[in-house]
């Protein structure tokens, strides 16, 4: 048995290799939202394209879709987009952009030129509806059920990997 | 030339004109300081060393905003506290609740100061049992050591 004892530190050390090899898997910048399961927190937002026309959580009740955080301003929304607006031609869902402290020409502007795959754009020129869904890293994408409540979030650039491996079968499991 | 440099140095003060635009600070120095303790005990998401109190990213700015707000209604510490771990979880407080998910962050560090202090006074303890001639001498040659002579 005596003999063994120089296993301890090895047993030590492997067990700190676990938990530091643990740690490069997890990204500290993913803060876990509390908002998953919880109803989506109420807006009423003007249209980006259209001031008149107001949008409201009751409009897309009964309806599973998606609410996408994006600014012109914003160089990872650039990074997505292009899966977004492919992923948009597949009419999966309702896709929702809300427009994050962003001037509403230059939105339109971005728009033009990369491509529109939103059913509508919230205008959310101070912030306010970002905060009470818990904005923090644009662009942030959340999955809203039937009930409205939110059922999933992604934090930065969404991938073609992310829509295929984790969006488009929470929406085929929603949809029943 | 001038027109040039004109150029060159108009896009600096427009710069500066908006900058100051976005500083919405309140002038009651009572409730400027309230904020101020509220936000040092909110962790900034975006640099997340920080509080929300000395950072400069445009969320802390705007969360800042929303405190001061939120103290003008007469909402109480507390009550802001709930509001900012309701849209940014436990994680937006420097000091986080005691809860199941939190525990091992509490109480860890004292486990590991404990398990440590106990597992030296054991070896402590058995050494002092162990008779003299199980260690080594300190002297080459234990015969001239001059204390045992």
């Amino acid at each position: 048995m005596k003999y063994l004892k120089f296993l301890i530190p090895l047993g030590l050390f492997l067990v700190l290799v676990l938990f530091l090899g643990a740690g490069l898997h997890l990204d500290p910048k993913e803060v876990p939202s509390p908002l998953i399961g919880k109803p989506a927190p109420e807006f009423s937002l003007e249209s980006l394209d259209s001031p008149n026309l107001t949008i409201a959580n009751a409009d897309m009740r009964g309806k599973v879709w998606m609410l996408n955080v994006w600014a012109s301003w914003c160089t990872a929304c650039r990074e997505e987009h292009p899966a977004l607006v492919e992923f948009g031609r597949k009419n999966v869902l309702p896709i929702y952009g809300l427009n994050y402290k962003d001037e509403r020409v230059a939105g339109l502007m971005w728009l033009t030129n990369f491509g529109n795959p939103y059913t509508h754009s919230l205008y959310d020129r101070d912030g306010r509806v970002g905060i009470d869904w818990g904005v923090y890293g644009v662009p942030e994408t959340f999955i809203i059920d039937q009930n409205g409540v939110v059922r999933f979030k992604h934090i930065g650039a969404l991938t073609p990997e992310v829509i295929r491996t984790r969006i488009e079968p929470l929406v085929r499991q929603l949809n029943g | 030339m001038a027109k040039w440099i004109l150029l060159l140095i108009l896009p600096f003060f427009l710069l500066g004109a908006h900058a100051a635009e976005a500083v919405p600070a309140s002038n009651d120095p009572v409730l400027e300081a309230q904020m101020m303790h509220i936000a040092s005990e909110l962790r900034c998401l975006v640099c997340q060393n920080q509080t929300i109190a000395d950072s400069h990213a445009e969320l802390a700015v705007d969360l800042r905003q929303q405190v001061r707000e939120l103290i003008a209604q007469g909402k109480t510490q507390t009550e802001i506290f709930e509001y900012m771990t309701a849209r940014y979880g436990d994680f937006v407080l420097y000091r986080p609740p005691l809860k199941g998910t939190t525990v091992l962050l509490w109480v860890g560090p004292a486990l590991m100061a404990v398990l440590g202090i106990s597992v030296l006074f054991l070896i402590l303890r058995r050494r002092s049992r162990m008779g003299q001639d199980q260690f080594e001498s300190d002297y080459a040659d234990a015969g001239s050591d001059p204390h045992l002579s």
